[in-house]
């Protein structure tokens, strides 16, 4: 979660498209997050294909690689000198892969769950945080603005640790909502950046126009600026879920049994950090994959009306 | 309040600076209603300064705008309303790129007067008719040609019964070849009697539409005159220079 570089490229991106002057071509990218898969990036697009299947593949592999192993003994029963090897990685209960597999889809979900709920919170105060910044009230300005520095001064890890232990002297916070206020309250200052860009790369002219319609600047707001800045940002706030998905590993230091927690829990019982981390680690790759494709669809799917 | 009698316009004695740069100096201007008063000069002679200060999309630093007698400073006065009773073209048409033709027209309607859908479409869709694009209607901004872009960006600014119509350039960043699209429209809304005020580069539309053509540099009015006086007998020397510059025979 490194920022200047976030926010140098969000700038870059603004100054550009201030530049070209066409709105068509806004993409705002963030530095952290998966790269999104582009069928403009032929490299990156079959590096995303390549990944999507080998995936899942190797999934599927290490956790019925025993079945494969039984089978190849009845189809090859004269093995000689592999037999004892093979006999030994076809007894099921030492695939530790499937164990951990069929153990930990409840940590999955609260992963999940806490992400959601993480993403709702980031949003509702990224868009607060937005408008606050570019607003002229003084005090609302200056209120985003610190909330924006102090947060992102902030690394996530002593957030959470902050909002759970050290706040719990005073009040008891549970440690789901320890999590998912830790994880929205943090992102809804890289979101309120993401709000604020999107907003400001809206031409002056369409504020202008609606002005000399007669809308106030509420609606001014809010049926011509914001539904067009949505279509720049959401984009990035995809990103952000998928950065949040990722970051949301942190939450099992506080007692939040996500996929996560749930793997140390398995593997501290008999050691088998190897097997249990290399399946979560192939499950975060294969849902981070799978929701960036998401958020390359979404955006094409948000550009309809610059289609001539 | 002399809303009908008096001119429907009245600026007098306006400054505007941009820092230290004056955009506008010493502006004093008053339009009837009905007329067509047509802006000529250099860029940056602040031609369009002066329109956008009229419905304060540019706040002036000295001197008052009167509009249908009503100051448009007086904190009394509400700017929302005031707005809707001048329509804005602008050079770069503004059009809301998230909505479709009718949709962009239908819109101030809908959500400034409330009006029914049902009612405001129909308006709407008489509005594009009459600007000629009827048939775009369910086309979105970005599928149209800059000249009919510009064309419903017309029938938006009309579709609040304005009293005045202020047009930013309308026509420069159009092609040559479409430019007269839109300014047959503007010629046959001149001919309805509307309150115009232009600015551009058009001298033929000037020549046939203005009821005064007036012509600014640096911020200020260098002379005011009927179309036939301006161009064929302007007084200022800067005034034939420019006409020189920009109408080769």
């Amino acid at each position: 979660m490194t920022l200047p570089y976030k926010k140098r490229k969000i700038d870059q991106a603004l100054a550009r498209q201030r530049q070209s002057g066409s709105e068509a071509s806004i993409t705002i990218e963030i530095g952290d997050g998966a790269a999104i898969p582009r069928t403009d990036d032929p490299g990156l697009y079959s590096a995303w294909k390549f990944v999507m299947i080998a995936t899942p593949a190797l999934l599927l592999f290490l956790t019925t690689y025993d079945y494969l192993a039984s089978a190849l003994l009845l189809v090859w029963p004269e093995a000689g000198w592999g037999r004892e090897v093979i006999e030994k990685w076809a007894i099921a209960e030492n695939n530790t892969f499937r164990r951990f597999f069929v153990f930990m889809p409840d940590g999955f979900l609260v992963t999940f769950q806490v992400t959601v709920y993480g993403i709702c919170v980031a949003l509702a105060l990224g868009v607060l945080t937005g408008l606050g910044r570019i607003s002229k009230i003084k005090a609302l300005n200056l209120t985003a603005s610190i909330y924006v520095e102090v947060v992102r001064g902030i690394p996530l890890f002593v957030q959470l640790f902050y909002i759970y232990y050290a706040v719990a002297r005073f009040v008891p916070v549970p440690p789901m909502t320890a999590a998912i206020s830790a994880l929205g309250f943090c992102y809804g200052a890289y979101m309120g950046e993401v709000v604020r860009g999107g907003i400001e790369a809206i031409d002056r002219g369409q504020r202008e126009a609606a002005m000399s319609l007669g809308f106030t600047p509420f609606q001014t707001m809010y049926h011509v600026i914001l539904p067009q800045a949505m279509r720049t940002i959401l984009p990035p706030i995809g990103n952000e879920f998928i950065a949040l998905l990722k970051d949301s590993s942190l939450i099992s230091v506080v007692a939040v049994p996500d996929i996560m927690r749930r793997g140390r829990e398995f593997a501290s019982t008999d050691y088998s950090y190897f097997e249990v981390f290399t399946v979560v680690a192939l499950i975060y790759l294969f849902v981070t994959l799978l929701l960036s494709k998401a958020v390359s669809l979404l955006e094409i799917k948000l550009s309809r009306y610059e289609r001539r | 309040m002399n809303d009908v009698n008096g001119p429907i316009i009245v600026l007098s004695d306006v400054y505007k600076y941009f820092g230290a740069f004056a955009a506008l100096t010493k502006i004093s201007l008053a339009v009837d209603r009905g007329e067509k008063v047509v802006l000529v000069g250099p860029s940056g002679s602040g031609k369009s300064t002066l329109l956008r200060a009229v419905n304060r999309l540019e706040t002036i630093d000295h001197g008052t705008i009167t509009v249908k007698g009503r100051n448009i400073y007086d904190p009394k006065v509400n700017l929302n309303h005031l707005r809707t009773t001048m329509g804005m073209v602008f050079q770069g048409f503004n059009l809301f790129r998230h909505k479709t033709a009718l949709e962009n027209v239908t819109m101030a309607p809908r959500k400034v007067l409330k009006m029914p859908a049902r009612e405001a479409e129909k308006r709407g869709l008489d509005l594009l008719h009459k600007v000629g694009i009827a048939d775009k209607a369910g086309n979105y901004p970005g599928q149209l040609s800059g000249g009919q872009q510009q064309r419903v960006a017309i029938a938006r600014a009309l579709v609040m019964n304005p009293d005045i119509m202020l047009f930013d350039e309308p026509t420069s960043a159009l092609d040559p070849e479409v430019t007269h699209e839109v300014l047959d429209v503007m010629v046959a809304l001149a001919g309805e009697g509307m309150t115009m005020v232009v600015v551009t580069h058009e001298m033929g539309f000037a020549r046939q539409v203005a009821d005064r053509v007036i012509f600014m540099d640096q911020g200020q009015i260098i002379e005011e005159a009927p179309p036939a006086m301006f161009f064929e007998n302007p007084s200022s020397e800067r005034t034939r220079t420019f006409l020189r510059q920009i109408l080769p025979f």
